[in-house]
């Protein structure tokens, strides 16, 4: 005996009815609202002990979800400045929330200092650069890099240089292993050079240069040269004193 | 045998749907469907009080939050459990087949155990409603319970659909699961495949195109019975007439597609 019987033995209704409420389900999904994020609705994130239970022993996999949901709120269809609608005291506790999470992803802190720090509004980025920097001093070897990229957004978008110098020394003092690349270390030579403090910078780049840390002679050459331009500077501006 | 006495003003046609929606209803009461429901819900209840004790701030919204969401997610699960083992039981005790051969249409059939599943439906929303009425307002609250029992009809109907479909539990509950986990999700799914930061590319445009074409044939379970309508300003994303309309669609759609594969089916 055959397991189905034929179509034609499915009543004409039926036959009927199945695509023409197949259509209605369509067309009442096409002519609904589409699913937008808006800002007001991004709440508070639950509590980590919470986030940990529901994780069902999958905290990464969890935090990988939150970090897309997340997501959703900056990318709003049609809305020209979606951050400024956000609240960043609220985005700074879903981050913490996720980095807790996730100890080891990049996600967060990318999210903060390359994405959410492009708000047009000083306080917002003031807000963000300063959650990068105490996170930072959890695991400055693993997140050196999102703390230089507050620093270049301080210096350039901010035009705080002092802020960006403090970030620069906090890397070079906590990053010092040897994961974390030379030009890193040597940020906040360069911004004392720009804040006219050639003579910490000269040091600090003679010291560099003297500790052997460089090996790279490509390296090596161009900071002497930097060392030398300092030096030349620095004696210019005192033949020209009157 | 199927007729009742109740039932004699009525067509034959529609005397038998009813008939079969009280059996299936008599069952759920002789199967103790009555006592999981009351046990659910004083486990949601003390849960929900241990969840109050242990907040540090806000607890009655926690508390509130807490018990609504896993009444929600209760009843859902002991619906479409029921509903998968009690159609299959029929299956295989060859009660169907008995059923059938008593000059009963199968879309009578079809109509009547959906029937008595949905009023099975409205007798956990309103059950879940109640422990509720005594934390939130009662307008919140049946709003609550009303897209809950909506909610609730449309996983039934699709549980029903699956089992006539596949006749086996293991494959029916899996897509059960799936079907509501991803019309529950697939809002947020689409906001993250339309997100600007995401490398563009064909395999970017494909997921959205994937997203948007699931979308299209799921109920949007996200907008249906939310927590925040107790605990927060009520904001309704999909309106009371459009919830209704959604589910009439749905329901109507998932017993079309059970009723086309009951009716190929040889007994």
């Amino acid at each position: 005996m055959a397991k189905q019987r034929p179509v034609r033995n499915v009543p004409k209704w039926v036959r009927w009815l199945l695509p023409v409420i197949l259509l209605a389900q369509i067309a009442f999904h096409v002519a609904g609202p589409a699913p937008v994020a808006i800002a007001a609705q991004l709440g508070s994130p639950p509590a980590i002990n919470s986030l940990r239970l529901a994780a069902l022993g999958e905290p990464v996999g969890l935090a990988v979800l939150l970090d897309l949901y997340l997501q959703a709120f900056d990318t709003q269809p049609g809305v020209s400045l979606p951050f400024k609608a956000l609240d960043y005291q609220n985005i700074v506790r879903w981050l913490d929330t996720i980095l807790t999470l996730d100890p080891h992803s990049g996600y967060p802190l990318l999210l903060a200092s390359q994405v959410y720090s492009q708000v047009p509004d000083q306080a917002k980025q003031r807000t963000i650069l300063d959650f990068v920097f105490r996170k930072f001093h959890e695991d400055p070897e693993r997140r050196w890099r999102w703390l230089a990229h507050a620093s270049i957004i301080a210096k350039h978008r901010l035009k705080d240089p002092q802020l960006a110098l403090t970030y620069a020394r906090a890397i070079a003092k906590e990053a010092t292993g040897p994961s974390v690349p030379s030009w890193a270390k040597q940020m906040q030579i360069f911004l004392l050079e720009d804040l006219g403090e050639r003579e910490a910078a000269k040091i600090l780049l003679g010291g560099l240069l003297a500790s052997g840390t460089i090996t790279d002679p490509h390296e090596a050459r161009f900071l002497m040269e930097r060392l030398k331009a300092l030096e030349s500077a620095e004696l210019s501006s005192k033949t020209s004193k009157p | 045998m199927l007729k009742s006495s109740a039932n004699t003003a009525l067509t034959p046609l529609t005397a038998r749907t009813l008939a079969i929606a009280r059996y299936t209803l008599l069952e759920a009461w002789r199967n103790r469907f009555a006592l999981l429901l009351i046990g659910m819900l004083i486990v949601a209840v003390l849960a929900s009080i241990f969840v109050r004790q242990q907040a540090i701030t806000e607890s009655a919204r926690a508390q509130v939050a807490f018990l609504a969401s896993s009444l929600r997610l209760g009843t859902v699960f002991i619906v479409a459990i029921y509903v998968l083992q009690g159609s299959l039981r029929e299956f295989h005790d060859k009660v169907l087949e008995l059923m059938l051969s008593l000059d009963l249409p199968r879309s009578s059939y079809l109509a009547g155990k959906f029937l008595g599943y949905a009023l099975i439906s409205v007798s956990c929303a309103v059950a879940g409603s109640l422990p509720l009425l005594a934390l939130a307002a009662p307008q919140d609250v049946f709003l609550w319970a009303y897209t809950l029992m909506l909610e609730l009809w449309i996983v039934a109907a699709f549980a029903l659909f699956c089992i006539t479909t596949f006749t086996q539990f293991l494959s029916g509950a899996t897509f059960v699961l799936a079907f509501y986990l991803l019309a529950r999700s697939i809002s947020a799914i689409q906001l993250v495949s339309q997100s600007t930061l995401a490398e563009p590319g064909l395999a970017t445009d494909f997921g959205a195109f994937l997203a948007d074409a699931i979308a299209l044939v799921l109920p949007r379970l996200d907008a249906f019975t939310q927590t925040a309508w107790l605990v927060d300003a009520p904001v309704v994303p999909l309106s009371m007439p459009g919830a209704t309309l959604q589910t009439a669609i749905y329901v109507t759609l998932l017993l079309a597609a059970a009723m086309f594969d009951l009716q190929r089916r040889n007994f």
